[in-house]
């Protein structure tokens, strides 16, 4: 059956009230500053350990994001994997059911405009919100780097670090997107809010611990060859990356690291298992692009399970009684 | 009454198998106050929302403004206004703010937004604290505040669920002023309230919902024919000997009943005042007051209820 008339009206009404909202709002206004000041406090601490290895480093500044100090073990892009989340479960996890327990739903549902145009109103608005917050803190950052290291970044190390803040801007996308479904599915904020934390919490902290545990019961586990040590590894890097926290951590850290020439290498090297990867292919660091391209998979990755979960709320939402 | 704003024909809606309304129809002309009136859960509200597309139509179909809402919804909607029952506003924004968004969605102009704008919200006295957050008003301004809504965005149906309730009497009156101002302008109401005798006082013609069903719709007095058995009441008032027993001989006259001092009440046929001042002056009497009652709605309401309640006991 066709729908008369697009089903776009009236979405830029709705962006502008709910950016408005979201950037005049208490809520924005604190999760922000929890963001920036951790943020400044993690940099502050990977300048220092920046500053103390005088080792030759053609990509020294792009380490402002992945350098994680010795007393603080987090870099700011480890930060961003776990902080980035929060925001997007922060603004999202009421879109939907506040207009329910406000009882404007249905009176903006009378007015000319489809539900598809609330729906994804609501959706950019916040999801831009979020990308302004993020440009101000990269700028932030910038600035620090060049202000304390005192050179300035190249234009590859640029064009790296904003690859980044795109990945980083699509990662808030799939929270948000989670985030939303649960606050068109469950008609009380607060249990949105509890079901999506959960899953936060389930994904940063539980799924890296047991997701190779549940990979091994399903691959074999005879390592006999580094042929062998490598299918391990694939098939727990395939449980790990459901989470889309494992996806982020992997793009952040090929596109962040020239030297990193595989995905599989960070866990190598966490295992001590470096030298196999480097002594293989040795040297170079990769180019911008096919740093962009050894991740490309997971970008797409990310971009994809924003689709999946906003026309999940969609579908919900289209079926969904208009009264309270 | 041959232009029709709205046409409901057989309109059914099913919750998991419950009809919630069962088979409706009727026609809201043009300029019309048409009331929906029935108890909790009769399924006005529902009605309501299937005509203006915000919720599925099991089966039967309308036309509002010759426009089927499931396929055209945004040509109904463009035309159409909806105060909802316990309207809701964005409680942080101002009243002007609230309109503000609305008129965007509506596609209005800048320029013709803020005309209108100002312009409803004068006409629901509101101008003076349109500035102030909606948080901070009352019931009534809410109620107001959704009418300047409807107001503002030009319609040609305005559909009004419970418009009056949880109001004090001079609000509610105050309201029913606006909605007779809306007919004034051509617009044709469609209106959903428990308050029978304010509702008598504006509708043209009601619907009596049951159980999902629509059991009496008609004119107020058509009703009252029809539920309390036809007939004029009338009241006399008069000083006199033996005046009970010459207005039981006045043509028409079925019923003669004592209500008070020097007071009868007349059931007859036919409005037999004429007849019944002449038969008073006739017996020597004084007449004080000679009246004749209207249907009252409460009483139509009350009675087909209460029947209907003693069937289904029966
Ligand atoms: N989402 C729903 N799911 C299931 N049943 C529903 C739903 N919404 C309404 N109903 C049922 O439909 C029936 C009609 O409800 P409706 O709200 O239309 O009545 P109403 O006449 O407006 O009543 P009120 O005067 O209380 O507003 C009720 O029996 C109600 O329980
Ligand atoms: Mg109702």
């Amino acid at each position: 059956m066709r729908r008369e008339g697009s089903p776009w009206r009236g979405v830029g009404a709705v962006f502008l009230k709910e950016l408005s909202d979201h950037l005049t709002g208490a809520r924005m206004f604190v999760l922000e500053w929890l963001v920036v000041l951790t943020a400044v406090a993690a940099v502050y601490v990977s300048i220092q350990q920046i500053k103390n290895t005088s080792a030759e480093d053609p990509f020294l500044f792009l380490r402002l994001f992945t350098q994680a100090g010795e007393q603080v073990p987090l870099s700011f892009a480890t930060l961003l994997s776990f902080l980035v989340p929060l925001v997007s479960i922060g603004l999202g996890f009421d879109l939907v059911n506040s207009e329910h327990s406000r009882r404007t739903l249905s009176r903006i549902l009378s007015q000319p405009i489809y539900r598809d145009a609330l729906l994804f109103g609501k959706f950019l608005a916040a999801l831009t919100a979020i990308a302004i917050s993020l440009l101000a803190l990269w700028l932030l950052l910038i600035g620090l780097g060049l202000f304390t290291l005192g050179l300035p970044p190249s234009g590859e190390e640029i064009a790296r670090a904003l690859v980044m803040l795109v990945v980083t801007i699509f990662y808030a996308g799939v929270w948000l997107a989670l985030a939303m479904l649960f606050s068109t599915i469950f008609r009380s904020p607060a249990t949105a809010a509890l079901v999506a934390l959960g899953l936060w919490l389930f994904f940063t902290i539980l799924w890296p611990i047991f997701s190779p545990w549940m990979a091994d019961i399903f691959g074999s586990r005879d390592i006999a060859s580094a042929e062998d040590l490598l299918g391990v590894l694939s098939v727990r890097q395939g449980f790990a990356r459901v989470s889309p926290s494992a996806l982020f951590s992997e793009i952040v850290s090929v596109v962040l690291d020239p030297s990193v020439r595989s995905t599989q290498q960070p866990m190598l090297a966490a295992l001590g298992l470096a030298l196999i990867e480097r002594g293989a292919i040795p040297g170079a660091p990769l180019p911008f692009l096919q740093s962009v391209l050894l991740v490309w998979g997971q970008i797409v990755g990310l971009i994809a399970a924003t689709i999946l979960l906003f026309v999940g709320g969609y579908v919900v939402f289209q079926r969904q009684e208009v009264r309270a | 009454m041959n232009d029709v704003v709205i046409d409901a024909q057989g309109l059914t809606k099913l919750y998991n198998g419950a009809r919630a309304v069962d088979d409706v129809s009727f026609t809201v002309g043009r300029g019309e106050i048409f009331g929906l009136l029935g108890p909790n859960g009769a399924g006005k509200t529902t009605t309501i929302l299937m005509l203006l597309g915000l919720t599925e139509i099991s089966a039967g179909a309308a036309r509002v403004l010759g426009h089927d809402p499931v396929r055209e919804p945004l040509a109904v909607k463009r035309r159409v206004g909806y105060l909802p029952d316990s309207v809701g506003f964005y409680d942080y924004l101002s009243a002007r703010d609230n309109l503000r968004y609305t008129a965007r969605l509506i596609g209005f102009s800048e320029a013709e937004r803020e005309a209108r704008i100002a312009d409803a919200l004068n006409k629901v006295d509101l101008a003076e604290v349109a500035g102030k957050a909606v948080g901070t008003y009352s019931r009534g301004m809410r109620q107001r505040l959704g009418l300047a809504e409807i107001l503002m965005k030009n319609v040609a149906i305005a559909i009004l669920d419970e418009p009056t309730s949880g109001l004090d009497p001079q609000a509610t009156l105050e309201l029913l002023d606006m909605i007779r101002g809306l007919k004034r302008d051509g617009v044709s109401v469609l209106l959903s309230s428990h308050l029978l005798d304010r509702v008598q006082s504006v509708c043209d013609r009601v619907a009596l919902f049951q159980d999902g069903r629509i059991a009496l719709i008609g004119s107020v007095a058509e009703l009252g024919r029809q539920v309390l058995g036809g007939g004029f009441a009338v009241e006399v008032e008069a000083e006199g000997q033996g005046l009970a027993e010459c207005l039981a001989q006045v043509p028409g006259v079925r019923s003669v009943e004592s209500t008070g001092p020097d007071r009868v009440r007349l059931l007859a046929d036919r409005d037999v005042r004429p007849d019944a001042a002449a038969a008073v002056v006739a017996a020597g009497g004084r007449l004080r007051r000679l009246s004749v009652e209207d249907p009252s709605l409460e009483a139509i309401y009350t009675r087909y209820f209460h029947d209907h309640g003693a069937r289904h006991a029966a």
